[in-house]
């Protein structure tokens, strides 16, 4: 009986650890703001910001600028709460970034920077066709 | 003109098989209840009737859609918006899966498979009602889910039906205020991505999977409800270990799917939809480890039927998360939400509440044994790998169901912003490492424990050849492989001596009774997987990295590194080890067996015909005269790419893919060359944009003579020769017409091109005919002539010259991965052989008990 419950505290022990693991490793939608200060703070973790891509007044996106060689882009992405970041992507331009009606950053603050490691885009009608021609 | 008939008959169809399952469920539970046994065989044949019917309407319900797909009924929004007129007969069963209805039917017609096959076999054994209750509900209940039907009163939707006309489903579009009978010429087409081989068969073997563990719960149900608490294991047995043999491959053809087709580099990306399959999955081989302890020594019954219904629920539940929109962003690649949550809900709720409470209720009668768990004994480290596999699916299970708590939070009100893991790999990987160093260890100790009982002594004598020789392959493969990561370390030890512990019995027993050796062929099976993971996982390495650093951090090295590879068209690089060439495009072209230059076709109105602009000639054949329609895959353009090895001067083609599409913008799959060793993967990140959104540069006038050199884009290039020409393409020349052509050579890179501009004179008009050359980024205008200076005018514009952005992986030993999915299969469908035997002849076992004696330490096999 006695083997019962060392495997029945261990299965609990590991449980609870699965548990705690998942909480703390758990990124958070944020904003800018409060990824700046979290990043002030130590916090090195990665986390998401939602936001659209700057546009100007005509509507046309600004301050998408692909790298020379192609390999990487920086853009300007206002979140939820209209601050603006301009936000570093160590891959090429996804196509279809300059579409998108929402994004997704998944990165960090290294010091003034905004990285991003992931880049999520939410396109009109991804899914769904809409129009008929 | 609109065919509604056949769209009327598939609905009604789908009523009639709605209701026939509720009439087969309710005849089969009176059935089940009723205690005169003639009253109950009457209830029984009717309901066997009646579920008979419902699966002849359920083929009809397919019969009519693909009816409506086959033949273009674009009228119809299903086949409009998953197919198109152009779209191969052998994709369009690819159709009934990438819309959400179709797939539910495809998980309804496995149903009606399975329930047939269970009604014939099980007609003696008094299994079919009970059983078959169980069926027919979830039937009703996938049913729903299609029926498409408004209940008047409280306007309340059940189902969306594949029956739909476009004109109902898009009620804003102005064409049908005009014409309700407006039909589309052409359909929107399948997703490109599932034009391919595996997702031809990857569904329909991931839906079986799903529909077989209805089985083992409906067997399971079955017992609990007659209170034959025992009894359901023996035919349950074989059908869980089915399940988990086609369910794990629908898995793993995913997994290669997405290795061959998708680009996020790899075959398993821990995303939502991935893990909703992989956890079930996981429960289920527990199940059949604690359904195998019941069988052998008495013990884990009650574990064994929680394991059993928690399968089931887990099915349900991924059901719900892929396909109730719930995951949102959480997804790449989640069905749209049809509005079914609520359904969805419904569904999976309803059955686990009913197998929650029906379990409960007779739980305390349930048998169970009180025999003392003891370390020395077989049951007990088979149980221990049981409980690792939960826990595997527990890990998986918290983090992928995220989306869930913040829905339920906000339900009631609150904020959550929690959201998945940002490095999901990393962080998956973390735990279920270690649970993969805990299954190898018990799968390859658990085999030895074949005595009912063994003392540390003998345990020491059996293990100790395995181990010598586990430490001496592992220390080899280290050195080899360069292993030296600690953890990385133990899993390769661990899974070579699964391995080898395997080995020895699949050595020992496989000769003299294959039938016995599923278990251990499995494990191996399970270990080479381990080490194929270990590997191409673990040290996949990106050729084509590159140190100039991102973008903010030029300065500053040591910082970010890029990992792709810009290619110039014809303009070598050097990437790691190899030397490479990018070369052009290269379309698809029908009935042609290799790659065409899209230089060599000009495009029409209809995407997918070409006309020639040249000969094709290839090993002697020629495929098409200049001049010829040819057809083409439009979507699709390859990307000609040459290695060089740059010791061995070996040089091999990959031709990655991409597509561009409207609606969702680049589509990029990898080409691979596989060698016994590694794999190597190649895909592009980057193309430029298509020909029509180019922008050119405003064009610049040059003055030039024969002969002289001057740059255009950056390319040496000079004008060779100017001549008459008496033909010019498009242009019927008259008497009296002048036609000059020039030809100004291009030094491009490694190749070399000849741009010819036409200039025309025809009553004194001037004619200009620019050519362009989309990979130089280059056109030319012959503007004017100057006889007497013997001068040449020539119009230059630019444009972004042809390139691709590349990335470049190398995925060693991935094809021990593959193979140890192989042997994982094949052990399964030996281990499903023996345990329908057991149950098939259950007499067998009984006269062969006097060899029992002597067998009595007939290995653990699964």
């Amino acid at each position: 009986m006695k083997l019962k419950y060392i495997i029945a505290l261990i299965v609990v022990a590991v449980s609870v650890t699965i548990i705690m693991s998942t909480a703390g490793d758990a990124s958070s939608y944020v904003t800018f703001a409060e990824a700046s200060t979290l990043a002030q703070n130590g916090e090195d973790k990665s986390i998401h910001v939602v936001g659209t891509l700057k546009k100007d007044a005509d509507g046309e996106v600004v301050g998408v600028e692909p790298s020379e060689d192609k390999l990487s882009v920086s853009f300007v992405m206002v979140d939820e709460n209209n601050q603006e970041q301009q936000v570093f992507y160590n891959e090429p331009m996804p196509a279809d970034l300059l579409r998108s009606e929402q994004v997704v950053v998944i990165g960090s603050y290294h010091d003034q920077h905004f990285v991003a490691d992931k880049v999520l885009l939410k396109c009109p009608s991804k899914y769904q066709e809409e129009e008929i021609s | 003109m609109i065919n509604t008939f056949i769209g009327n008959l598939g609905h009604f169809f789908v009523i009639s098989s709605f209701i026939t399952s509720l009439v087969a469920a309710y005849a089969y539970i009176t059935a089940t209840v009723e205690s005169d046994i003639i009253k109950a065989q009457s209830w029984k044949r009717f309901a066997r009737t009646a579920f008979y019917v419902h699966g002849g309407l359920v083929v009809g319900v397919i019969a009519s859609l693909f009816f409506i797909i086959y033949n273009h009924l674009f009228e119809y929004h299903y086949a409009w918006s998953h197919s198109s007129l152009s779209l191969p007969v052998y994709y369009m069963i690819s159709c009934f899966w990438e819309g959400q209805e179709g797939s539910f039917l495809l998980w309804i017609f496995w149903h009606v498979i399975l329930g047939v096959v269970l009604i014939r076999t099980n007609r003696q054994t008094g299994w079919e009602a009970p059983v078959m209750a169980v069926f027919a509900l979830v039937q009703a209940f996938l049913a729903s889910m299609i029926l498409g039907t408004v209940i008047p009163g409280i306007e309340l939707k059940i189902g969306s039906s594949p029956f739909l006309l476009l004109r109902d489903v898009m009620t804003d579009a102005p064409v049908f205020a005009m014409n309700p009978d407006f039909r589309p010429e052409d359909g929107t087409g399948l997703n490109p991505l599932l034009q391919n081989y595996w997702m031809v068969i990857h569904p329909p073997t991931l839906f079986l999977g799903f529909a077989t563990t209805l089985v083992p719960f409906a067997f399971c149900m079955a017992g609990v409800w007659r209170k034959q608490y025992e009894s359901w294991v023996k035919p349950a047995l074989p059908w869980a270990i089915f399940s988990a043999a086609v369910l794990g491959l629908g898995i793993m053809m995913g997994a290669y799917w997405a290795y061959e087709t998708l680009n996020f580099g790899g075959y398993w990306n821990w995303d939502p939809v991935e893990n909703a399959v992989y956890i079930p999955w996981l429960v289920l081989v527990a199940s059949i480890h604690t359904l195998i302890i019941f069988k052998n020594n008495g013990t884990a019954l009650k574990t064994s039927i929680v394991l059993v219904i928690a399968t089931f629920v887990l099915i349900l539940y991924s059901t719900f998360l892929t396909r109730s929109g719930i995951l949102g962003n959480a997804s790449v690649h989640s069905f749209t939400d049809l509005g079914l949550s609520g359904q969805l809900l419904i569904y999976m709720l309803f059955f686990t509440v009913a197998a929650i409470v029906l379990s409960a209720i007779r739980w305390k009668e349930i048998p169970t044994s009180e025999k003392e768990a003891s370390a020395y004994s077989r049951e007990f480290w088979i149980f221990i790998g049981a409980t690792t596999l939960c826990l595997m699916a527990f890990q998986v299970l918290v983090p992928t169901s995220i989306p869930v708590y913040n829905s339920i939070i906000e339900s009631f009100g609150g904020v959550s912003n929690v959201a998945p893991p940002a490095d999901q790999v990393e962080f998956y990987t973390k735990f279920q490492l270690w649970f993969a160093i805990a299954i190898a260890l018990l799968s390859g100790t658990g085999q030895f424990f074949f005595w009912r009982k063994m003392d540390p002594d003998k345990l020491k004598s059996e293990l100790s050849v395995p181990l010598i020789i586990t430490l001496i392959v592992s220390a080899a493969a280290m050195l080899i492989g360069k292993v030296t990561n600690p953890v990385y370390i133990l899993l390769l030890t661990v899974s070579v001596y699964s391995i080898v512990a395997n080995g020895k019995i699949l050595l020992r027993f496989g000769r003299e009774n294959f039938r016995l050796s599923g278990g251990s062929i499995s494990h191996i099976g399970v270990a080479m997987i381990f080490i194929g993971i270990l590997f191409s996982s673990g040290y996949s390495n990106i050729v084509s990295i590159n140190e100039s650093g991102l973008l903010i951090f030029k300065d500053d090295p040591g910082n970010e590194n890029l990992e792709n590879t810009l290619l110039w068209i014809n303009e070598p690089r050097n990437m790691g080890e190899y030397e490479l060439i990018y070369k052009g495009q290269r379309v698809d072209a029908r009935d042609v067996p290799v790659y065409v230059d899209r230089d060599l076709l000009s495009p029409t109105e209809t995407p997918r015909l070409t006309i020639a602009t040249a000969d094709f000639l290839h090993d002697g054949t020629r495929y098409f005269a200049k001049g010829d329609t040819v057809q083409i895959h439009p979507e699709n353009t390859y990307h000609e790419v040459q290695y060089t090895d740059r010791e061995t001067g070996k040089q091999f083609t990959l031709y990655p893919r991409s597509q561009v599409n409207p609606n969702m913008g680049l589509i990029a799959s990898p080409d691979i060359v596989r060698s016994l060793g590694k794999d190597l993967y190649t895909h592009v990140s980057a193309i430029p944009p298509t020909e029509e959104e180019k922008e050119w540069a405003e064009m610049e006038e040059k003055e030039i003579k024969m002969g002289e050199q001057f740059f255009a884009n950056d390319y040496v290039t000079k004008l060779t020769k100017i001549e008459r020409v008496d033909q010019v393409d498009g242009v019927d020349l008259q008497e009296g017409d002048l036609a000059v052509q020039a030809h100004i050579q291009v030094m491009g890179g490694v190749e070399e091109y000849i741009l010819k501009p036409i200039y025309l004179i025809r009553d004194r008009m001037v004619g200009r005919i620019p050519d362009t050359s989309h990979e130089l980024g280059l056109r030319f205008t012959l503007l004017n002539i100057v006889p007497d200076e013997n001068k040449f005018v020539l119009g230059m514009e630019t444009s972004q010259k042809e390139y691709i952005v590349l990335k470049a992986i190398e995925k060693p030993l991935i094809n021990v991965l593959w193979i140890g999915t192989l042997l994982l299969m094949f052990g399964f469908s030996i281990a499903t052989y023996r345990r329908y035997q057991d149950y098939r002849k259950p007499a067998k076992k009984v006269s062969s008990s006097a060899k029992s004696q002597k067998s009595r330490g007939k290995p653990v096999s699964v």
